[in-house]
């Protein structure tokens, strides 16, 4: 087969259909990250005109351009939109793209996820935006303090977007960490051992393994006041037995990492062009690494510095501004290992190195502001100051979108298959740099002269009116800037030459193809030797073009990548994909509209996209998978391996395992809570609430015990090939989580207060309900097992799904006696 | 040493960074003891910006020395060694600077509650005649460490008075003391500084920090 035959063959398997079937079914990784990307800077434009609208209203003092009730949503949209549909979405948008190519593979683990996500997103920012339109956005800031956001004080829809618009958002978020994640660790060119990887990847693997810890706290924060809002069950309410501090906490153990997970996949565009552009190789590498890692650990550990004005005693916060101002050093790390780069290269004053420039000053300046409000004293005259909006936005903008411009200018090329229009990059540079620090630099200033965030007018006595009309002009240059830099991409996409490919010489994979890429990637896949593998090999584009690689034989219209060893590298097994779907689509809609019925108040009507949901689950994980063995497979000339269904450790096991992960920080977080009030509360649980039920959950615990013991028992006999005990296990496991669930509502309706009556009586109805819904996906997962075992796509060589369902089996019988020892320690202890 | 610094931030003050609300035009010893960390602060992060940005520029001068430095150097010295050093320094001194301005029991201490509401501020205090009630005007005695007991009616707010002190926040259910202290006596602006819905930005009130003659008078009910 040449060449050419081999791309048709192949963009026949990978490709999509034109027109709208295209759009609502593909599932291909370059579409989905394209998308992202575009929406992104779409809502990033809807941000930045409510901040126009914003800066227009505090230019002068005693403005009546707009009143509190619209100021309040502008700037509460204005942080949501840049948090949750710009920044996160871009960076996924970006990973999902340029992930597998910098892998050298063909898509990402799971893609009917991706899109499943592209769609979720979607939908959540149009409900967020819709509310806008309408007026009726919400308006307790980004961080919905209660019990300001609560139903009190709220009473209007508005919280409600926000609480059910972001956590929609944030199952994509989930979604692609997952992803991100697995495709990562498994799905690489064959030979890419870890420390072979490109650094971009390691950025993108440390954010991914932040979200699936950081994103389960703000979603169940988010769950929980949502239910206080619609049922009055009082996690926050400190007259019941709440606290307002939990959600703080809550909110901001979500919170800080965020910020992390922002700035850490543009940091990891730092690491991969900068050394491009200095015509180099990044200086320590394995340093970086280990500071990464020294990051995430940290950034979990400083959520406190958002509360050093909540009366928490002062010793106790000394640790977490301890923690908050060491989290610099690793930081420090790598710009001093950028720095060592260009003092080591023969750096070049090309564009994309201009922004890193840009990147630095600014940059540096947040670093060390951000040092400065991590000192408690000073926090406390500077928080909620004008002197934090400057560092957030130096941080934020300086540490990420600079380097996402660096990024886009030195990536255009490969997603257009085009070079720049000339000139006008620097041009765009040269306003958003300037506009910027004249913008913030001055809020600094502001800030320490006492402007607190978030007023929508000022008087011309307090002595801010010069620097807030400086600010709001630097504003709107900054805003011609980034408007230059749509118009140079739309002219680079539609009227400007063709690029060269590889036209700045990087040494990672993505460039050994032509440009723009085509579906697949690959037509074959390389075998890694090294990290620089086009540095070592300039003409490897060529020869994987000839097939001198992995699965150079398109054959049976499947999809296939290889997977590899975790650490190694070496060849695991070839994992064939899902094609092109309306599945994700209809799936999200369906996710929508359970949203949608909460948001209107319809909550018995939210049971049937509940079953929805459900039913499109049986059936995504129904369509994959054979009822006979594919066997051995070739993978290159005289070399042949497994597919994924017939060995452990598939991708999809792993997802299984961190979405489990992410699971268990979601139920981490609610015994956080229960603890917490404990704690803090007076009085709490108060004795005449406490009941009995040890009996009762006795019975839970055993059915639990049994219902895991069972699932186990049905994969092994299913992994054995019989067929027949298999099946009667996985009907028994299914009767002792209709128990359980039964036994855990008897303990909640029998022996617990009321939810609404206290909050000790509320957080213990979730925990049942947690245990309970766990019960019930894990009674699914053996129901799916036995209809797979008698339908003959489980077997004794095709163990994945069974693998996976005792995943969940052990997961719920797990959770069920941790929340039956923490529902029923008070009723044991009194 | 410190006096002098203290003399030279005032100056500084005075041109330019004056203003109702400013933390840098301190009145009271919290607020100056901030304010001195901050210009320290100021201080260092130039140096430190400083010195990145020469480091960046150099990296594009040709160089007729091709020593660039390995990781030891880069990464080693001025990656790690050099921001620990400097960060565990800066830590210790706010550290102990915080401990110094935190409500601890001394002589001659007057306490006062102040309660935030949507959006107005309740004071109350002993008076010589039962207590006194206030709204949106806090009567204290200059030269006195004051402590204020912080409530909220309602929603999360926050008690500022930012050429006094630092700010503390007011929540519901909890109960918040912050320090403050006036060198002299006059007015002084505070304000909430917790968003707090439609009435936040005329959440303000005023502090009047009385003589001793003034002080006592204010005591035995009378309004000077």
């Amino acid at each position: 087969m040449n060449a050419l035959n081999r791309h048709r063959a192949l963009t026949t398997i990978w490709g999509s259909p034109q027109g709208w079937r295209g759009t609502a079914t593909s599932v291909n990784h370059s579409d989905i990250g394209r998308r992202f990307i575009v929406a992104a800077f779409a809502f990033f434009a809807i941000g930045g005109v409510l901040a126009m609208l914003m800066r227009a209203q505090l230019a002068t003092p005693g403005s009546a351009f707009v009143g509190p009730e619209i100021y309040n949503q502008l700037f509460t949209m204005h942080g949501s939109i840049m948090m949750f549909l710009f920044a996160i979405p871009m960076f996924e948008g970006l990973a999902l793209y340029l992930l597998p190519k910098m892998l050298g593979s063909r898509d990402m683990a799971f893609p009917r996820l991706s899109a499943y996500g592209w769609w979720c997103y979607l939908f959540g920012g149009t409900i967020l935006i819709v509310s806008l339109a309408l007026g009726v956005a919400p308006d307790s800031g980004w961080f919905m303090y209660t019990p300001l956001s609560s139903k009190a004080y709220t009473p209007g829809i508005n919280a409600d977007v926000w609480l059910l618009g972001i956590t929609f958002v944030e199952i994509s978020a989930v979604a692609a960490a997952i992803e991100i994640t697995v495709s990562i660790l498994k799905v690489r060119a064959p030979g890419m051992r870890l420390d072979r990887m490109p650094l971009l990847a390691w950025y993108l693997l440390v954010t991914a393994l932040m979200m699936i810890a950081a994103f389960p706290p703000l979603i169940l924060a988010s769950m929980l006041l949502e239910v206080e809002r619609a049922f009055g069950w009082p996690f926050f309410d400190p007259d019941r037995g709440g606290s307002p501090l939990l959600w703080q906490h809550l909110f901001w153990l979500f919170g800080h990492p965020e910020v992390y997970i922002i700035f850490l996949p543009a940091a990891g565009v730092v690491s991969t062009v900068l050394p491009v552009m200095a015509r180099t190789r990044i200086l320590g590498y394995g340093w970086i690494v280990a500071a990464l890692l020294a990051l995430a650990f940290l950034s979990f550990g400083l959520w406190v510095h958002h509360m050093f004005t909540t009366g928490i005693p002062h010793m106790a916060l000394g640790f977490f501004s301890a923690a908050s101002a060491l989290v610099a050093v690793p930081t420090a790390l790598q710009i001093f290992a950028w720095l060592g780069t260009l003092w080591n290269g023969r750096p070049e004053l090309k564009l994309p190195m201009l922004y890193l420039l840009g990147f630095f000053l600014i940059f540096v300046l947040g670093g060390l502001t951000g040092v400065m409000l991590a000192m408690v004293p000073f926090d406390w005259q500077a928080h909620d100051t004008y002197f934090v909006v400057a560092h957030l936005h130096y941080v934020l903008i300086g540490g990420f979108v600079f380097p996402m411009l660096a990024g886009a200018y030195y990536w255009l090329p490969h997603f257009t298959g085009r070079a720049r229009v000339p000139k006008l990059g620097e041009a765009a540079f040269w306003l958003i740099f300037v506009g910027f620090n004249v913008t913030f630099f001055l809020m600094h200033l502001t800030g320490l002269l006492g402007m607190p965030r978030r007023i929508y007018t000022y008087p011309e006595e307090m002595g801010w009116t010069w620097l807030n009309l400086l600010s709001s002009v630097g504003s709107f240059a900054m805003a011609f800037g980034f408007a230059l830099f749509a118009i140079d991409v739309a002219l680079q996409i539609f009227m400007s030459r063709r690029s060269r490919r590889n036209p700045w010489g990087g040494s990672t994979l993505e460039w050994a193809m032509p440009i723009p890429a085509s579906a697949y990637n690959f037509a074959s896949q390389p075998h890694i030797e090294d990290r620089d593998p086009l540095a070592t090999d300039p003409e490897l584009g060529l020869r994987l073009a000839r097939g001198e690689g992995y699965l150079a034989e398109a054959r049976h219209g499947r999809r296939e990548t290889m997977a590899v060893d975790i650490t190694t590298g070496a060849v695991d097994h070839v994992v064939v994909l899902p094609g092109n779907t309306r599945l994700p689509i209809i799936t999200a809609a369906v996710t929508g509209s359970f949203f949608l019925c909460l948001l209107f108040g319809f909550y018995w009507l939210a049971l049937v996209p509940v079953a929805g949901v459900i039913a499109l689950g049986w059936r995504w994980a129904w369509t994959l998978g054979w009822q006979e063995d594919l066997g051995r497979v070739s993978i290159r000339p005289g070399e042949t391996a497994l597919t994924h269904r017939e060995t452990a450790g598939a991708p999809g096991w792993w997802g299984s395992v961190f979405l489990l992960v992410s699971d268990a920080t979601l139920l981490g977080s609610l015994l956080f809570g229960y603890a917490f009030l404990w704690v803090v509360a007076s009085n709490w649980p108060p004795p005449e609430l406490i009941g009995g039920g040890i009996f009762i959950g006795l019975v839970a615990a055993l059915s639990a015990l049994a219902g895991t013991a069972l699932t186990r028992r049905a994969t092994s006999a299913s992994k054995a090939g019989s067929t027949a005990s298999a099946s009667r296990a996985a009907s028994a496991a299914m009767g002792a989580q209709a128990v359980v669930i039964a036994a855990l509502m008897s303990v909640g309706i029998t022996e617990l207060p009321v939810p609404g009556s206290h909050a000790y009586a509320a957080i213990c109805w979730t925990l049942l309900l947690y245990a309970a819904v766990h019960a019930l996906i894990a009674l699914l997962c053996a129901a799916f097992i036995r209809a797979r075992v008698v339908s003959g796509h489980v077997s004794g060589t095709r163990t994945l799904e069974a693998s996976v369902a005792q995943l969940f089996g052990d997961y719920a019988g797990a959770a069920t006696l941790i929340v039956l020892l923490c529902v029923l320690a008070p009723a044991v202890l009194s | 040493m410190l006096y002098r610094l203290r003399v030279t931030i005032t100056a500084l003050a005075v041109g330019g960074c004056s203003g109702p609300l400013s933390t840098l035009d301190t009145a009271g010893p919290a607020a100056a003891s901030i304010a001195t960390l901050w210009w320290a602060m100021l201080a260092g992060a130039a140096v430190l910006t400083f010195l990145v940005m020469t480091l960046l520029a150099l990296a594009f001068v040709r160089r007729p020395w091709r020593r660039a430095g390995g990781t030891s150097l880069w990464i080693g010295w001025l990656g790690v060694a050099m921001p620990t050093t400097i960060l565990i320094a800066l830590l210790g001194f706010a550290l102990t600077l915080g401990e110094r301005i935190i409500a601890r029991p001394v002589p001659g201490v007057v306490t006062v509650e102040a309660t935030g509401h949507q959006w107005y501020w309740d004071f109350r205090q002993p008076g010589a005649n039962g207590a006194i009630e206030t709204r949106d005007v806090l009567h204290i005695p200059a030269g006195r460490p004051v402590d204020v007991r912080i409530f909220s009616a309602d929603v999360i707010h926050s008690f500022w008075v930012p050429r006094l002190a630092g700010k503390m926040d007011a929540i519901p259910g909890h109960l918040n003391v912050l320090r403050i202290e006036a060198d002299w006596p006059g007015e002084f602006e505070g304000r909430s500084a917790e968003f707090s819905g439609a009435g936040y930005a005329g959440h303000r009130f005023r502090v009047i920090a009385h003589d001793e003659a003034d002080w006592a008078a204010f005591q035995l009910g009378g309004r000077p």
